[in-house]
């Protein structure tokens, strides 16, 4: 990427240089869509929570249910990625840093959680701890409720933002390489030693990206907690199933006005994630061929 | 790849069993549970199960919604990646950010957006239906969803590969009398199109999955706009765990079908283009 930008621009090279009705055509097109399909729907989410005018905005987030969906998505969130990133670290460090059989098998089964439908994360859950489940018979005989309940949304919710961390990472510590931390074990670190002070700082960067990521997802997510959920109101609703609830009863104010503090979720994240990538172009080294 | 030999670094025991361990009881174990379920069916059941008109009638609609949301995609993303790459303009460093709002935004929330935007009474859509463009409640409001949540995948992995073109080739070929357009179509294109490619099959493997933003604009009437997940849900509302989870089979054979291609994919991208995959 650093040769990119230092070679002479576009602009000044006669070659490659579009000429500018193409170049019109070019922004016009991508711009357009752009503006269409992307920056529209963004910009209808604010302006129809506000439609209503400000106060019925903040009644809408201050509401009872509300607040216990907002704390329901935090819960989950606060359990859901840490856990995985303390797996992220590990398989990342486990997959870059050690030769083993099976570890491009490894790496395959770590990405599966991104190609199975969100519907199909929360059915799996039903199968092994709902009522019909392999687990389902025990769970109920010592009353203990995890399908229609929290601890299946945090499980599903797991599930679906799983890979986030550790495929942050894989290429990241691939590309940094061990010699680091092999001189930090020759000078006489402890293994913890050298995680804390020298893997750590290598990755913080990498690793606040899959955490904003991560996170996103998780506070996001609708098809797989909508399967295990239950959808009761003040006890089993996140965030976007109480915009769904709120939409399907034609609030449409407090749905978008719910549904706008998802978004500007969103765009905080966008923000940190693209002053990350500015912040990393220069340091991040170029992959090993 | 010069590689660290084993035993030297700490900590392989610890990190290899708490990813294995983790891996197991998150994924492997639930995901099992469902091609376990369906082992228990008669082939002929299993078969009623999955190619019920009404199930056929959803993955038509899945897979060919999807098909063209990600060709939509592909030609609209490869547009905004040239621009972004070889152009300036006013606030592209916004625009380039942008870019991942899909992937960002819940997608509940780009659902009612889209709604909003498309529905009769919408932003656009006003306008539109007096054209006779009825886009929401219908299978072109599915097409739109998809092409919402796809986009990013083109642009991302179409973007880098772009970047780190060279711009050698390209002039070499003008300078042994190329036009432009035979620049862009036999330099440049050949290049991009393994990244077009994997581009594709991911925005078309999320898209096939996609539940959230399609199922408030998509009018969900069985046999016209009802996709595949969405009858996984209702058979499940209806306590037909067996008919949920065997429709769910086949999605999954198919998502893990997805999978290895994008694997495939990606390396033959990283060897043409002597990058890692990332």
């Amino acid at each position: 990427m650093t040769a990119a930008r230092n070679r002479t621009p576009f602009e000044q090279r006669a070659a490659t240089r579009d000429p500018p009705w193409i170049k019109a055509l070019v922004l016009g097109v991508g711009l357009s869509f752009f503006v269409v399909f992307l920056l529209l729907p963004l910009i209808a989410v604010f302006v129809e929570a506000l439609r209503r005018g400000l106060d019925v905005y903040f009644a809408a987030l201050v509401e009872p249910d509300a607040q216990a969906a907002i704390r329901l998505t935090l819960l989950v969130a606060s359990i859901a990625v840490p856990l995985n990133v303390v797996f992220g670290i590990a398989a990342a460090w486990a997959v870059t840093r050690f030769r083993f059989r099976g570890k491009q098998l490894l790496v395959t089964m770590i990405d599966l959680p991104f190609s199975v439908s969100p519907v199909i994360a929360g059915l799996i859950y039903v199968l092994v701890f709902g009522a019909q489940g392999w687990f389902g018979p025990w769970l109920q005989a010592n009353d203990i409720k995890v399908i229609f309940a929290v601890p299946g949304i945090v499980l599903a919710t797991i599930f679906v933002t799983f890979p986030f961390v550790a495929r942050e990472l894989i290429p990241l510590m691939e590309a940094q390489g061990a010699d680091e931390e092999e001189a930090a074990l020759v000078l006489g670190a402890s293994g913890w030693q050298m995680f804390w002070r020298v893997t750590l700082p290598n990755i913080k960067w990498g690793l606040l990206y899959g955490v904003i990521l991560c996170n996103a997802r998780a506070m996001g997510e609708f098809g797989a907690v909508s399967v295990v959920s239950g959808h009761v109101r003040g006890q089993t609703n996140t965030m976007p199933l109480h915009v769904e609830i709120l939409y399907n009863e034609y609030q449409f104010a407090a749905a978008f006005a719910v549904a706008s503090l998802l978004a500007l979720l969103a765009l905080v994240t966008l923000a940190i994630k693209t002053f990350i990538g500015w912040r990393t172009t220069d340091e991040r080294p170029e992959p090993n061929p | 790849m010069r590689r660290t030999t084993p035993r030297v670094l700490p900590g392989f025991g610890l990190s290899l069993g708490i990813t294995v361990v983790y891996l197991t009881l998150i994924v492997l174990i639930p995901l099992s549970a469902v091609f376990l379920k369906t082992s228990g069916l008669t082939f002929e059941r299993f078969w009623a199960l999955t190619t019920s008109p009404r199930v056929l009638a959803s993955y038509r609609l899945t897979f060919g919604a999807s098909l063209l949301a990600a060709l939509i995609d592909v030609v609209f993303g490869l547009i905004l990646a040239w621009g972004l790459v070889r152009h300036s303009f006013p606030l592209k460093r916004l625009v380039d950010a942008l870019i991942d709002l899909p992937f960002a935004l819940p997608t509940a929330v780009a659902g009612i957006a889209l709604t909003a935007i498309y529905a009769k009474n919408g932003w656009l859509g006003q306008y539109l239906e007096p054209l006779g463009l009825k886009i929401a409640f219908g299978p072109p409001g599915v097409v739109v969803a998809l092409m919402f949540i796809g986009l990013p995948f083109v642009v991302r992995t179409v973007q880098p590969v772009l970047e780190d073109l060279e711009l050698e080739l390209e002039e070499a070929a003008a300078t042994l009398g190329a036009s432009r357009w035979q620049i862009v179509r036999s330099v440049v294109l050949p290049t991009l199109f393994p990244a077009i490619l994997t581009g594709f099959t991911l925005a078309f493997a999320r898209a096939v999955g996609e539940y959230g933003s399609v199922i408030f604009i998509a009018g969900n009437i069985p046999m016209v706009s009802e996709i595949t997940p969405l009858l996984i849900i209702t058979r499940l509302e209806q306590y037909d765990y067996v008919g949920a989870t065997a429709i769910a089979t086949v999605m999954l054979v198919i998502s893990f079908a997805l999978l290895l291609a994008i694997n495939g994919l990606q390396a033959w991208t990283a060897r043409r283009t002597g990058r890692l995959a990332t």
